[in-house]
């Protein structure tokens, strides 16, 4: 009479879409408290698996008539009596557990705080709502290609490598099934019985037959090869055009005296949301850290960010020193090529003429993008630094060059949506 | 008989093991006991799976709405940090039965989810006389796959926002979208007449001429009260379904805004008698797996190991902490339950002289198996308890009933577990279980479909227990976005008519 089925193969997720339903109204709440913790926590910790999340629950409440758990007269039934008999007063428990445990709570006023999880991709989708790149960089990404192997079925010729040997054991197979080749089992039962006959003397008759089809036998086997070059296949390859998925990106930081911790920490930030989002977008996501003072030299993520150098301050070798790395390494045509520079302006002005020749000749015309971002402690005046002037020049000029100004953690945000915000969207 | 091997040694299970240890359970389930279920369906499911059944009301398909989302966010990440576990299963009550087991239970928890869910709960939900009234086991999932269906429809036609807006509403107004009693059939012509001439027939022969010399009362009823009594004949009210009065008679609603009020009370109402039998439908799975598993290992079909195995995992489930316990959350109604049902049991097999005298009609009468059964067919929690709840069971679990006045400075206990309380107690544990008292009454008394067409509701006060007041406030939003015209609801004492509390009059949101 019973039925068992196995439902374990069937979709997962089947609330999918009510979870989809759940975050579309949830999302201002939830916007928020992605840009809360983004502000909050390690940037580095960002992203890396769910988000635990946790949101105000207005509009998100499930109302129903109900009686106030604080007014009016109830009664509870209650197990566990040790002491009391009918008659005791008892004084008013204070929230905690015990008298009319079931009374309170669920009648009472709900959560004011909904907390649950979100997962990574949820978390970035959000984080990256209404994000685009660059209008240039969307072009070109569509542009540059490289050429890539794909599978394309089977061809009749090729290299050995190729071979497909299923296929052309099928094919041998069924050529020697129609053709009715001999099996090996056939002729070793022929010759056995041979043998017998030709041992035991009897049946003459029978034995001269055996010998005929036995000779027939070899010759048909002869005849039919057991692999015929018609039953070759090779696996084929079309060359299609592939976009090119992967990237770098460089990180390029002024760490001279000027730039303070708070400074660095914002920068930081900076160049861990681009991270995130270049993953995003590539397979594989390279990342060059390059600071500079003076004198700028490729370090590693750990001395990028905390150890100190004093110095004057020169971009020019820093800009050299990308140079160079690329050279080196990543060929632009076949990396996505990002920058990210961070730095509070200041430039030695001597420095500017050679910081422009370098960006309009060398950098910008490789880059997809090259954002900087100035950070600046609370000052109260607003100053236009020396880096920020020239960079304006080459941005009027229309290169694909992005900056802006960061002052406090909350501003990362923000300024970042900005930066990469798609320009039919920018108001 | 001849001797048994067990149905299975090891932890692990397949699928000719499940369905042996099915035969044999049904074995003892159809021919020892008698019990009449509903032919099963057995599905193994993966814990993400039954995540997944959990946040829509466990049923295995059911529309989209984001609070069904908010609910599995939820049960995620409690399970995801072993906050709470998963249950065990998920009992469907759907002709055939469909009973939900996990992937991960051992094979001693199969058997014994099976024994549970397939026997205990298919058995009291076809039976048991409120489901046989109200719940419609055949058609429910099919009725489901329709109902998913249309409001996946009017999602695309009409859009998300305003299909949510509708469902948001009536998910509000869902507990109060249950018809309590069956209605009254609208006479025919044919009964009409019969009617007349029987009342014809009555007062002819109860003429008498006397009553004519009898000064006439002048006026009768002002014609404004007339009027309004008329008024509310035709509308049928004053009525409590405020679901029904909805659709059937919100003059600004879409037909398929009706459909959808519709759908969201035939599932309020499908589930209103799980509602009102936590206690007997647990209690009664419980007794009966009990029951099953003890016989099985008599008969030796299942090993000492496994018998421990499910002893561990029965005494779990029946666990009642105490009030001051810190896992104390209410009383366990599968601990109630199976006390009452393994009392019962007791009573009919080993009667005390309390018993005879607490249960004359029982005790003694040798027959637990009849006497279970009829509880499960004609009771409900409240009547159940009322009922059945033994001075033993009292004694056992040492229920008290405390008092709790909002007014009073202190709770008082009123009653325990003696001689001058078990009355007492019981009628205070029967009543927490009444969902007539634990919601509130709320019904629409009046609207005047012809002047300004406000919608007047009525929230009947039991004990002062007034309204939760910013819920009811949103509510009444809802109710407001349905009505489309102004809503206004008071409290009044349901004993004195004293008004207690007016909330102010809430008009729809315009759109």
């Amino acid at each position: 009479m019973v039925n068992i089925v196995d439902r374990r193969l069937n979709p997962k997720d089947k609330s999918l879409a009510n979870r989809q339903r759940f975050i579309g109204r949830a999302r201002r709440q939830i916007l928020d408290a992605v840009r809360d913790v983004s502000a909050r926590r390690k940037v580095a910790d960002i992203g890396q698996g769910g988000e635990e999340i946790s949101i105000p629950t207005d509009g998100l409440q499930e109302p129903g008539f109900r009686k106030d758990g604080g007014k009016g007269l109830r009664r509870h039934v209650v197990p566990g009596n040790k002491q009391y008999v009918a008659g005791d007063a008892i004084a008013r428990p204070e929230g905690g557990p015990g008298q009319g445990g079931r009374g309170g709570s669920p009648q009472g006023e709900g959560e004011d705080a909904f907390q649950f999880t979100v997962s990574r991709d949820e978390f970035l989708d959000l984080f990256f709502e209404n994000l685009e790149l660059p209008d240039l960089v969307r072009t070109q990404l569509t542009k540059v290609e490289q050429q890539g192997l794909q599978r394309a079925g089977y061809s009749v010729s090729g290299s050995p490598s190729n071979l497909n040997l299923a296929r052309t054991m099928r094919n041998s197979l069924s050529r020697r099934l129609a053709l009715k080749r001999p099996r090996r089992e056939e002729t070793r039962a022929l010759d056995e019985e041979i043998d017998r006959l030709e041992r035991s003397g009897k049946d003459p008759e029978r034995l001269r037959a055996l010998i005929r089809l036995r000779e027939e036998q070899v010759v048909r086997a002869k005849r039919i090869p057991y692999i015929d070059p018609i039953d070759l296949r090779y696996n084929r390859f079309d060359p299609v055009p592939k976009p090119i998925s992967q990237a770098v990106m460089f990180c390029l930081m002024d760490v001279s005296g000027s730039m303070t911790e708070d400074m660095k920490d914002l920068a930081k930030r900076f160049f861990m949301l681009l991270y995130l989002f270049l993953q995003r977008r590539y397979q594989h996501v390279d990342i060059v850290f390059i600071r500079h003072t003076h004198i700028a030299q490729e370090v590693d993520e750990d001395t990028f960010f905390y150890s100190r150098e004093t110095g004057g301050t020169l971009v020019s070798p820093a800009l050299e020193e990308m140079e160079r790395v690329l050279r080196e390494r990543y060929d632009p045509a076949d990396w996505n090529i990002y920058a990210a520079q961070a730095s509070d302006g200041d430039n030695t002005p001597a420095d500017n003429p050679a910081v422009v020749d370098l960006m309009e000749s060398v950098i910008l015309p490789v880059c997809r993008y090259f954002a900087y971002i100035e950070v600046a402690e609370e000052r109260g005046w607003e100053m236009t630094t020396d880096l920020w002037q020239v960079y304006e020049r080459l941005v009027k000029a229309g290169r694909p060059l992005a900056m802006r100004k960061v002052k406090s953690r909350a501003d990362i945000f923000p300024v970042f949506r900005d930066l990469f915000t798609p320009v039919e969207l920018r108001r | 008989m001849t001797t048994n091997t067990p149905l299975y040694t090891g932890a692990d299970w397949d699928y000719p093991l499940i369905k042996k240890a099915f035969d044999a359970i049904e074995r003892v389930a159809i021919d020892e006991m008698g019990l009449d279920p509903y032919p099963s369906q057995v599905e193994i499911i993966s814990s993400e799976q039954m995540l997944d059944a959990y946040s829509s009301m466990g049923m295995p398909l059911f529309y989209r709405h984001w609070s069904f989302g908010k609910h599995f966010a939820r049960d995620e990440m409690y399970y995801r940090k072993g906050m709470t576990g998963l249950a065990y299963e998920i009992v469907i009550n759907s002709n055939p039965c469909l009973c939900y087991i996990m992937e991960e239970n051992t094979m001693t928890m199969q058997t014994l989810v099976m024994a549970h869910a397939a026997f205990g709960h298919s058995h009291f939900f076809k039976n048991n006389h409120l489901f046989r009234s109200w719940t419609d086991a055949e058609g429910i999932l099919d009725y489901l796959d329709f109902a998913k269906a249309y409001v996946a429809e009017c999602e695309e036609r009409y859009g998300l926002r305003e299909v949510e807006r509708v469902l948001d509403a009536a998910h509000a107004l869902m507990s109060h979208g249950v018809h309590r009693y069956p209605r009254r059939q609208p006479l025919n012509l044919h009964q009409e007449m019969q009617r007349k001439k029987e009342r014809r027939r009555y007062e002819e022969q109860t003429f008498s001429d006397l009553w004519r010399t009898l000064p006439q009362r002048t006026g009768g009823p002002a014609p404004r009260e007339r009027a309004l009594d008329e008024r509310r004949e035709a509308l049928g009210l004053p009525e409590e379904n405020l679901l029904y009065f909805l659709e059937k008679r919100a003059p600004r609603l879409q037909h398929w805004q009706r459909e959808i009020l519709r759908i969201v009370r035939v599932v309020s109402q499908y589930f209103y008698p799980q509602k009102q039998t936590k206690v007997m439908n647990e209690g009664c799975a419980t007794a009966v797996h009990y029951h099953l598993m003890t016989r099985l290992h008599e008969t030796g079909r299942l090993t000492d190991g496994a018998f421990m195995e499910f002893l561990h995992h029965h005494t779990n489930v029946v666990f009642q902490p105490e009030y001051d316990d810190p896992r104390f959350s209410g009383i366990n109604p599968y601990a109630l339950g199976f006390n009452i049902l393994q009392d019962l049991k007791r009573m009919c097999l080993n009667p005390t002289e309390e018993d005879r005298r607490w249960f004359p009609d029982i005790a003694g009468n040798g027959d637990f198996l009849g006497t279970w059964k009829q509880a499960w067919t004609e009771y409900r929690d409240e009547s159940f308890i009322l009922q059945f709840l033994g001075p033993k069971v009292m004694r056992d679990m040492r229920l008290f009933s405390v008092r709790d006045d909002a007014d009073e400075a202190n709770l008082v206990v009123e009653a325990i577990h003696d001689d001058g309380g078990y009355r007492d107690v019981r009628r205070a544990l029967s009543a927490q279980y009444d969902l007539a008292r634990h919601e509130p009454d709320i019904q629409v008394v009046d609207v005047d479909l012809s002047g300004d067409r406000r919608l007047i509701l009525e929230h009947r006060v039991v004990d002062g227990r007034l309204l939760e007041a910013s819920d009811a406030r949103q509510v009444l939003r809802h109710l407001a976005t349905l009505w489309g015209y102004g809503v206004k609801l008071h409290e009044v004492d349901a004993r004195t008519d004293q008004v207690l509390n007016e909330f102010p009059e809430v008009a729809p949101a315009a759109d």
